[in-house]
Order: C-alpha cells, then structure tokens, then sequence
C-alpha cells in the first residue's frame, strides 16, 4: 500500500474524500491533482474553526476576535516565507491564485515597464495563464510576445531563449518551473542566469512546482515567482504572488479600495506599506488561514519526501503505462527530470470518450487540452489524457488505472 | 448510461469512417464553432436547392460522440426539405444516436452538430433569405442547446 517514502495509510485516512464511492460502489481513484488536489481534515477544519470560533474582519478593529484573524492570517505569510525560503514577509502578497499573480504583474509592471518593440519571452509549455495577460500588454504597448520552443523529449530549447535575449530588446521572461502538461521541470537556475546576465526580468509559474518539489527563492533568484493554494491541499481562491521589495514599491497598485492605502484625500491618495498596497479589499480571511494548516501538512511530510513518493509512483506508472501497445507518453523519459504529471494518447481513442470510460471505474483523470493550447499546436494533437499524483495516491491505484485503460482499448476493439 | 452502451459499433464505424466527410465548394452555407471546455471543433457547409438540402458535408476535430453525432447529422438531412431541417431538435439527435441520458459534459458533445447547423441556418436566413422572423425562431428554439 505504500512507497517506501511515506505512510500513505496515515496520510489517506487525513482525507475524507479518498473514502467515498463514485458511480455508486467504485472507490475513488483521484488523478486529477494537477487540477488541484484533495483537502486534508486539517485544512477544513482550521477553515471551520474560524468560521466558529473568531470569524471578524483583519487589520483594522480592536477587539479580540480581529485580533486573533489578524494573527492567523499574517501566521500564514510567515509560514509561506519559510516554505519557498525568502527572507522579507512583506514581499509575499495574497492574491486569488497564480492567474491573479501573472495578470497583477502584467498589469502593474509591465505597463510601467514594457514599451513599444521591447519582447516579451514566454515558452511553448505555459498554461493559458501565462500566455494571455502577456498577449494583452503586448497588444497595448505595440511590444512582441516570442516563444522558447519545447524539443522532442518535452524540454525547453534554451537556444532559442539566447537568440532572444541577444537582441537586447527583452525586459522579462515568464516560465513555469512545472509544465502542467508534460510534467517536465524546467531548468529554471539555468534560465535565471542567462537573463540576469542581460539585466532581464523573469517571472516563475511555480503553480505547479511549489506542491511538489522543495523550492527555494532565495536560491532561485528570480524577480517575482506564482503559485495557488489549491494545488498544494490548501483551499480554492487564494494564491501568492512573491516578487523583489525594489520592485513592489516601485509598481503601482492593481486594485485600489480599502486597506491599500495609507492616507485618502479627495484627489490624492498615498499607498500602504508593503505587502497590503496590493491587498486592496476583504481578502479571502478564511481560506488564507486553511492555506497554513496545508503547508503544516506538508512540512509534517517534508517536501523530499514527497517528491521522493511522487518519483517512485511515477516510475511505476510509466514503466505499466509503456507497455501498452498502442499508447503514445508526452514528455521526459527520465523520471529526474519530470513530476508526477503523465499525459498520453491511446489509439485513436480521443481523450473525451476515455476519460468517461475510466471514470465508470472510478478514476479521476483529466482529459482535453489543459489550458496549453499553444502546447497541443506543437504536439500536433488536439487534446491529451493526463493522470496526475499527489502524496496520497499508491500503486495500487495505478493497476486500478491500467486495468481500466484496457478495458477502454476493449471497448474500442484496439 | 454506460460506456458499452454508447461507444457501440455503430458509433465507434460513424468516428473512423465519418460519412459526408470534408467540404462544399462555395457553400450557401458555412458555419463552424468549437466547444470552449474541449476544444471540439466542427464546420458543416450545406447547398440549399429547390428548398432541399441539395448536398451537405463536415469536417472537425474531437471525440467520437461529437463526429458521430455530426456524420449521422449530415446522413439524417441530405434530401431533405429545408423546412423539416428547420425544425430539427435536440431529441431528433439524441434519438437518431441512439444515445440518451448523456450526462451534462458529453451531451454538449453530440449536440454540437446541431448547434452548428442551427447557427448556419440562422445567417443563411438573414443574410440570404432576409428571414429575420424564420431566423429569430431557430435562435429561440436553439437557445437551450448549450
Ligand atoms: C502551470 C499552471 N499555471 C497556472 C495555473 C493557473 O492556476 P489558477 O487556476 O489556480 O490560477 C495552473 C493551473 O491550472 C497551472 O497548472
């Protein structure tokens, strides 16, 4: 029942969920984590608990119960600062998720900072995300969006980024440290070095990383990094933008209102410190808090260790998955080089009509072009199935998946 | 309703050997449209003659429910009187597919041939015809598709 990492008996029994039958009497099977993952008892219950117990608005009353938010909601930050190692609290901001991230620095950045002709790198393997906010400021500012291209083993073509960067006209370059498609790991160090050598500017889609790998700013270097709670067992609606000191006070804010401000006069309006003249607005209280109780989960774990589990599953799975005949794996043989992330074709099943087959047997797998469309153009499919994992799934469930998935080649006389 | 019960043989024949598969030189009628959520993609062109689908083909990209359904469509109104194409419903489809109790995912795949061709009839009808009423009727009928 268990890789050699963790106690999975133990971390499954966190997770209410994992106990229910779908399609009436099949155990849940859930590969869909790259979507987002399953909530421990320990999250839901720190979201209830202050629903219960000291629900109140933050940072502006007096009285006990806002203080106590208060202090749960700033915990979570300090925790956050720990949890991808940075050093200033204040440079962490909470926003709705990574697309809140990527489109607040598009928007509060970029349009101080791009002009006409400048470029703007993204890569083939981003997610929807990280492609349209950087379509839209290009479109303003008369600027150009160019692509690192994705190699035949699904590895970015960091030639391409040095042709780009040699022009002198780049200002920033966006990647995502985890390809949600692929499951490749981007050699982002690399990547960062490259740019700082000519000054540019670089932005990290840690969306899917962070969840799954141990990730350290401080060593990373980069300018600003993304990523969302919900992805790491932590609750819907909250996300961190992280970004340099230098920068955030340079960048004007994104949403104005209550609790970004310092002083509001009828014309003129001076800002907040840092990290609240970005926090304009109730934020998510409760969800910020349930974030903390998902990064003690974690931390109880440890990160190695659950890169370790989602190494080994992988593992297992690739090698059951290429013995399929008929199937078609996207990305990194090497499983060093890639998370817990699988996509695949089987025949001329197309991804649809086998996701509804599997999910008869219980499984949750996700299936279409996974916003990363201009990936899909470049694979030359329309669409992939994808099972992702997370720290609670075992071998036993990817026999269940294998079973299933020649059960699917059955029904359609493959 | 169980996958053995939609991916029958009759189905999985309509995927890989789609009948009125490709496209009409200068068409009365072109439409395409895509399914957001999946990126299911579909272009049907019609000739109308003598108030008769005169010829019809299909090409697009996506599961065997949606391809299916769009072959079996262009099967279900080739000869036929333009009026009866009009009246076409979702139950007609889902009949003619022998596929019921979709669940609300799939079904917006086995009706994308129909909301492309009641999307075609509407500009053809007041582009061409100048039938606002005809065409305001096919949008009301045709609102719930999705
Ligand atoms: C790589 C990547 N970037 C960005 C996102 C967007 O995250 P969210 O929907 O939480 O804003 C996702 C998740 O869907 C993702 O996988």
């Amino acid at each position: 029942m268990q890789t050699s990492f963790i106690n999975i008996e133990n971390i499954r029994n966190d997770f209410p969920i994992l106990k229910r039958m779908v399609h009436k009497n099949k155990p849940l099977v859930y590969f869909d984590n790259a979507a987002t993952t399953q909530k421990p008892i320990q999250v839901i219950e720190a979201i209830s608990n202050y629903y219960l117990n000291y629900n109140s608005n933050i940072h502006r009353a007096v009285h006990e119960l806002a203080e106590e938010a208060t202090l749960a909601y700033e915990a979570t930050r300090d925790k956050i600062a720990k949890f991808i190692n940075v050093k200033n609290r204040e440079e962490i901001i909470f926003v709705r998720g990574t697309t809140e991230a990527i489109n607040l620095v598009a928007y509060a950045w970029g349009r101080q900072n791009i002009n006409k002709d400048d470029i703007i790198v993204t890569t083939e393997y981003e997610h929807h995300s990280n492609i349209v906010p950087w379509q839209l400021l290009a479109k303003e500012k008369g600027a150009k969006l160019e692509y690192i291209g994705v190699d035949d083993n699904g590895e970015l073509i960091l030639d391409h980024l040095d042709a780009y960067l040699k022009t002198g006209k780049v200002k920033i370059v966006a990647f995502s440290q985890m390809s949600n498609v692929l499951g490749t790991i981007t050699n982002s160090e690399e990547i960062v070095k490259r740019c700082k050598a000519y000054g540019v500017r670089v932005l990290i889609d840690g969306a899917q990383s962070v969840p799954h790998l141990k990730v350290d700013l401080q060593k990373l270097d980069c300018d600003f990094f993304a990523f969302s709670a919900h992805k790491m067992l932590g609750p819907t609606g909250v996300g961190v933008l992280w970004a340099k000191k230098e920068l955030l006070q340079e960048m004007v804010p994104f949403n104005g209102g209550g609790d970004m401000i310092r002083e509001v006069h009828k014309y003129e309006t001076t800002w907040n410190d840092l990290p609240y003249k970005f926090e304009a607005g109730t934020p998510n209280i409760a969800d910020v808090i349930g974030f903390a109780a998902a990064l003690d989960y974690l931390n109880n774990i440890g990160m190695d260790k659950v890169r370790e589990h989602e190494m080994e599953l992988t593992k297992y799975a690739l090698d059951k998955l290429s013995q399929i005949k008929g199937i078609v794996l996207y990305g990194p043989k090497d499983v060093a080089k890639r998370g817990g992330v699988i996509s695949f074709n089987l025949g001329d099943i197309h991804p649809h009509d086998l996701a509804t087959i599997i999910d008869e047997d219980g499984i949750a797998i996700r299936s279409g072009h996974h916003c990363a469309q201009v990936l899909m153009e470049r694979l030359d499919v329309s669409a992939t199935s994808r099972a992702s994992f997370y720290i609670y799934n075992t071998k036993e469930e990817v026999d269940v998946f294998i079973r299933s998935l020649n059960r699917a080649k059955e029904l359609f006389k493959l | 309703m169980s996958s053995a019960d939609i991916y029958r043989e009759i189905i999985l024949d309509y995927y890989r050997n789609p009948r009125n598969y490709g496209k009409i030189q200068d068409p009365d009628i072109a439409q395409r449209d895509s399914n957001p959520l999946c990126g299911d993609e579909l272009e049907m062109h019609l000739n109308i003659k003598d108030d008769k689908v005169a010829d019809v083909k299909f090409t697009g990209k996506g599961c065997a429910i949606s391809q299916a359904s769009a072959s079996m469509l262009t099967e279900l109104i080739l000869g036929k009187d333009f009026e009866y194409v009009k009246k076409l419903t979702k139950e007609d489809i889902l009949d003619n597919l022998g596929l019921h109790d979709l669940g609300p995912a799939r079904i917006k795949c086995a009706l994308l041939s129909l909301k492309v061709l009641k999307s075609g009839l509407y500009s053809y009808l007041v582009d061409k015809l100048h039938d606002t009423a005809s065409a305001d009727k096919i949008k009301e009928e045709s609102s719930g598709l999705y």
